[in-house]
């Protein structure tokens, strides 16, 4: 026992909790920011949310060496366990959870709360590195793709029956996992290719949009074929009707599944609305007051936009702007930079795994970080629509900070043992 | 297989690293590229409130305020910002109906809806103090504090004027002047308006998103303090001045009193005068048009802008002249011939004091007579034109007929006639019998109060005046500094010789047998003084200047009551003296006489619904700057 957490001291990868300590510091120094009045200013008053976030990052460092003092096989045998758990706490909450911010995500007891979708991602990232790392599994097969997805479906189902569309989103992140594990790259390319063509339909009236896609083709098929007498147009014909189809579907599903506040959101992103009192305005305050925010910032506690309640949700999803206008430049970039790095740092740190299991998990939860950091940054840089999901580490709140304390731990501990015989 | 998939790691962190440099591009076109939102989240969060400074006082010569400032509150509105507010709750804080809401709000509207403007102007302390707690509630409002002028004794309206908004004229010439800003209108805050508004200041202060003010901008750094108006110390005697005005009560014209050997008006006194604190405010406009519209004419700045007749005591103008031409001697005497011109009862006066003193018509006639048919030198002729071309230059030099340059606006000339003048208005020709009338201060001869007072200075000084003024010094105690213009002495051309002849004479008025304004006198003091009864279209105006004592005069004083049905000797003459006694002995000893002519009211009344005074240039500008 003694010699092994010896061992552990020496082969944790420093630089991962560095990273994390960085970024809950930072969290924490904004969220002050963000909250801070002068008549209470005391960093101890736990009355205000910094004062909270005091108590759940401490909370957290707690969590965090209970993780790390766990058998790193604990993890893998009760994968299952957690996962199960997770999605009858997900079934519960929906049965009994409060509605806050028009979302049924809470559980509470007593004053407490907790927000079961925030632990669910990372015990679908276990259950799913679980799934794949058995022996023999191939991606080709149906039935692995089957249950894998069905792994992830199944909670994102879940969560989005709470009515927070954002944390089911975040489900999709998963992809990456499947990608890396053999899932055919079709499904990327055609995903990404869904995407730019849901919001060129948006953008474009949908039968000129087919058109001259349909044109496109069929200049594309004339030149490929002349090099390459093995295409055929059948495939060209398949590509024009997927781009057909799915542009019919955006139409369908944009006007009939979309809620008016989601389309809303969408057609300020696209500037094809104007409406900065309105939906447009957490955006356009957002944007204010990063774009105020200049090379250095105004400094810290000198922010006037996020100080002043111009920003709303300047604690938790649009902490970003807290950092943009008190850091400027500098400081978001070095935000966006460490995120980056991170993310990149699981994905070379899982590669070198042994275990297929840890290496699985690995990519499960950089692609859980990356997505939640694309989305709610880019939400407040109008560069995504408004999705309320929180900034990892950064954003207030209990649960999500501990979710993905938790969530990182567990691979830190998984790498820390990365020599240990498999 | 494996190596291959292995090698799919980097689409995964390609795709990461191309998402943080698109995001990083972004945040450099947001932060460092456009500067718009810098700007965007100052209009957000800064609020430019300008520092308007305290107005400068006036002071009264003993240091007792004529003028102070009250604090009130402008309410202003950004229309953009108000929204979902609770306008009952709001209007009922206000004291204003939903209907005037409406309209102040559109009136708001039309000028911007992104710059404040004007919600409700001049909210007193009082009022403004229950709105204030709330003011929170109703985003896009809030408050402007301003200044109220306020008269501690209720008078000297006459000199102080009032303030009113500057009108668009004025914002487009002087661009110190924003919209909704103060400026002098008359009085002193007019001619003083320099000294008097001092600078104004700008307080950049952050506010909330429900525009509640935060503290402000980066400590102040940006803030440009007010700096006050610079205060005014005027010649005026608080107490004279409210003894004047009481003696006028009931009475139309004028009283100007001035310390002879500085120039500085003791009182001056327009009557009928009104409250000054009744033009300030909020209830400035409904007072303005009542006292607009009074028959007697109360905004009507008798003393400066009334051109009267100035009657009998033109006399000692025109024997100090002729004893200066040498068309005279001081013992020169000529018969009372009322064949002439009329005359009341007196015996001839054999020399030129006792003119003065009978106040003798047919002996001036004569003495303008030899004025004017002067024997041109280069000519040899006798010449109506050269005598009375020297005429007119010698009265300009006394003051009459010039605009004297006195610190209060708006002053006229009055009229001294000259050869131009009667060649156009009898092309056919004109000679001494054409304008005889001029002799005895009728006729075109007319003068504003002001300058009678002018012109007892000028005796009592023995020849030279000092420009007269309300102001002594400007500036705070500690500095202050007087104005060049008003330290020099403007001679008369009359040599120094002559002037004891005329002194004489008016000190013969008031104390000897025969004299005219017996009344003036105050034991003790050597009042020296001048009747004069000028005739009119109605009753005879009362009219007396005089100077006391005679030897080192510290009063001069005019007197002028408008349509008095009597003589200068029976009104004018025995107010002077009143006033005489009050500013030298402090105290006015006989009280029966104080009664009797406070109380008096001999003024004809004014004919209802006949315009008898030209609209004033003072009222044009007003009602021109109330049409912006």
């Amino acid at each position: 026992m003694d010699r092994r957490n010896k061992g552990i001291l020496k082969s944790v990868d420093w630089k991962l909790i560095g990273a994390w300590l960085l970024l809950v510091l930072i969290g924490w120094i904004n969220i002050y920011a963000a909250v801070y009045d002068a008549d209470h200013s005391n960093i101890f008053d736990f009355s205000c949310r910094y004062g909270k976030q005091m108590i759940w990052i401490a909370a957290s460092l707690i969590i965090a060496l209970f993780v790390m003092i766990l058998d790193p096989k604990f993890f893998s045998q009760t994968a299952f366990l957690i996962y199960i758990i997770c999605i009858g706490m997900l079934i519960v909450v929906l049965g009994v959870a409060t509605v806050t911010k028009g979302a049924k995500s809470w559980l509470g007891i007593g004053d407490f709360g907790i927000q079961p979708s925030e632990f669910a991602k990372m015990a679908t990232a276990l259950a799913l590195a679980k799934v794949l790392s058995a022996i023999n599994v191939d991606m080709k097969q149906w039935t692995t793709v089957f249950t894998a997805v069905g792994i992830i479906a199944l909670p994102m189902l879940l969560v989005l029956l709470q009515n927070d569309t954002g944390s089911a989103l975040v489900f999709c992140s998963f992809v990456f996992v499947l990608f890396r594990e053999g899932m055919s790259s079709f499904v990327l390319i055609f995903g990404a290719a869904a995407i730019v063509l849901f919001i060129l339909a948006l953008i474009i009236n949908p039968y000129i949009l087919i058109i001259s896609i349909a044109v496109l083709t069929l200049i594309a098929y004339f030149v490929i074929h002349r090099n390459n007498r093995k295409v055929k147009f059948l495939h060209f014909l398949g590509i024009f009707a997927f781009c057909s189809v799915i542009i019919l579907g955006v139409q369908f599903g944009y006007n009939e599944v979309l809620e008016s506040h989601q389309k809303d959101r969408i057609e300020v992103l696209l500037g094809q609305k104007k409406d900065d009192k309105g939906v447009g305005y957490n955006v356009n305050q957002s944007k204010i007051a990063i774009g105020s925010g200049g090379l250095f910032g105004k400094g810290f506690l000198q922010g006037t936009q996020t100080k002043f309640n111009f920003v709303p949700e300047q604690d938790t999803d649009f902490i970003f702007c807290t950092i943009g206008e008190e850091w400027g430049f500098v400081g978001s970039a070095v935000v966006v930079f460490i995120f980056i790095w991170l993310c990149v740092k699981i994905i070379k740190t899982a590669e070198r795994q042994r275990s297929n299991f840890a290496r699985i998990y690995g990519y499960g939860i950089a692609s859980i970080i990356f997505f939640h950091v694309m989305v709610n940054i880019g939400m407040t840089i109008g560069l995504l629509p408004v999705i309320g999901i929180p900034l990892p580490f950064i954003s207030y709140g209990g649960s999500s900070l501990w979710a993905f304390t938790v969530m990182l731990f567990i691979f830190i501990r998984q790498d820390a043992s990365r020599g240990d015989l498999v | 297989m494996k190596k291959s998939l292995s090698s799919r790691r980097f689409v995964i962190i390609g795709i990461f690293i191309a998402v943080g440099v698109i995001y990083i591009l972004r945040l450099s076109y947001l932060q460092i590229i456009d500067d718009t939102y810098a700007e965007l989240a100052n209009r957000n969060a800064l609020r430019y409130v300008t520092q308007y400074p305290s107005r400068g006082l006036v002071y009264d010569r003993y240091g007792k305020l004529l003028v102070y400032n009250e604090a009130v509150y402008d309410l202003m509105v950004i229309p953009r910002q108000v929204q979902s507010i609770d306008t009952d709750y709001f209007c009922s804080l206000l004291k204003i109906t939903k209907e005037d809401f409406e309209n102040k709000m559109n009136r708001a509207k039309k000028y911007s809806t992104y710059a404040p403007s004007f919600f409700e102007k001049q909210i007193s302390k009082e009022d403004f103090a229950a709105l204030q707690e709330k003011i929170y509630m109703f985003p896009g409002f809030y408050a402007q504090s301003r200044t109220l002028r306020k008269y501690p004794d209720s008078v000297a309206a006459a000199v102080l004027g009032y303030i009113g908004e500057v009108n668009e004229k004025k914002i487009e010439e002087d661009p110190y002047y924003k919209r909704g800003d103060y400026i002098g209108m008359s009085g002193l805050e007019k001619s003083y308006e320099k000294y008097l508004r001092g600078v104004k200041g700008s307080k950049i202060t952050l506010v909330d998103v429900h525009n509640r003010e935060k503290g402000s901008f980066q400590d102040g750094k940006f803030d440009q303090a007010a700096t006050a108006g610079q205060n005014l110390y005027s010649s005026i005697d608080l107490e004279l001045q409210k003894y004047a005005e009481q003696l006028m009560k009931n009475k139309r014209g004028s009283i100007v009193a001035i310390e002879p050997s500085t120039g500085e008006i003791l009182c001056f006194v327009s009557a009928p005068t009104y409250d000054p604190n009744l033009l300030v405010g909020r209830v400035r406009g409904k007072n303005y048009k009542e006292l607009a519209e009074n028959i007697a004419k109360p905004l009507f700045n008798r003393a400066l802008m009334a051109e009267y007749p100035p009657g009998s005591i033109f006399k000692v103008a025109q024997a100090l002249i002729a004893l200066d031409m040498g068309v005279i001697t001081s013992s020169t005497g000529f018969p009372c011939d009322k064949g002439l011109v009329g005359c009341h009862n007196h015996p001839s006066a054999p020399i030129v004091r006792d003119a003065i003193k009978m106040s003798c018509n047919p002996y001036f006639y004569r003495v303008f007579q030899r004025e004017v048919q002067r024997q041109n030198p280069k000519t040899g002729k006798i010449d109506s034109k050269y005598g009375l071309s020297e005429w007119t230059a010698a009265m300009h030099k006394m003051g009459f007929g010039v605009r004297l340059d006195i610190d209060l606006p708006n002053v006229r000339k009055g009229y001294i006639p000259d050869t131009s003048f009667y060649n156009r208005w009898y092309p056919t020709g004109w000679n001494f019998y054409t304008i005889y009338s001029n002799s005895i201060g009728q006729g075109e001869v007319t003068v504003v109060p002001i300058q009678m007072a002018n012109f007892a200075a000028l005796v009592a000084n023995r020849g030279w005046y000092i420009n007269p003024h309300i102001v002594r010094s400007i500036g705070d105690e500690t500095n202050k500094f007087r104005l060049k213009k008003y330290q020099e002495k403007h001679y008369s051309t009359v040599d120094a010789s002559w002037w004891d002849v005329a002194v004489a004479g008016m000190y013969g008025v008031v104390h000897e047998g025969g004299g005219t304004g017996r009344r003036a006198d105050v034991p003790g003091l050597d009042v020296c003084g001048k009747t004069g009864t000028a005739q009119n279209s109605g009753a005879d105006h009362s009219v007396f200047i005089s100077f006391a004592p005679k030897n080192n005069p510290k009063i001069a004083v005019s007197v002028y009551v408008e349509n008095a049905r009597g003589g200068g000797g029976t009104w004018a003459a025995p107010i002077a003296g009143l006033i005489i006694e009050k500013y030298i002995k402090r105290e006015v000893e006989r009280k029966e006489i104080e009664k009797q002519y406070m109380e008096a009211a001999p003024c004809q009344p004014l004919p209802i619904g006949k315009n008898t005074v030209k609209k004033t240039m003072e009222e044009k500008n007003d009602s021109a700057s109330k049409k912006q």
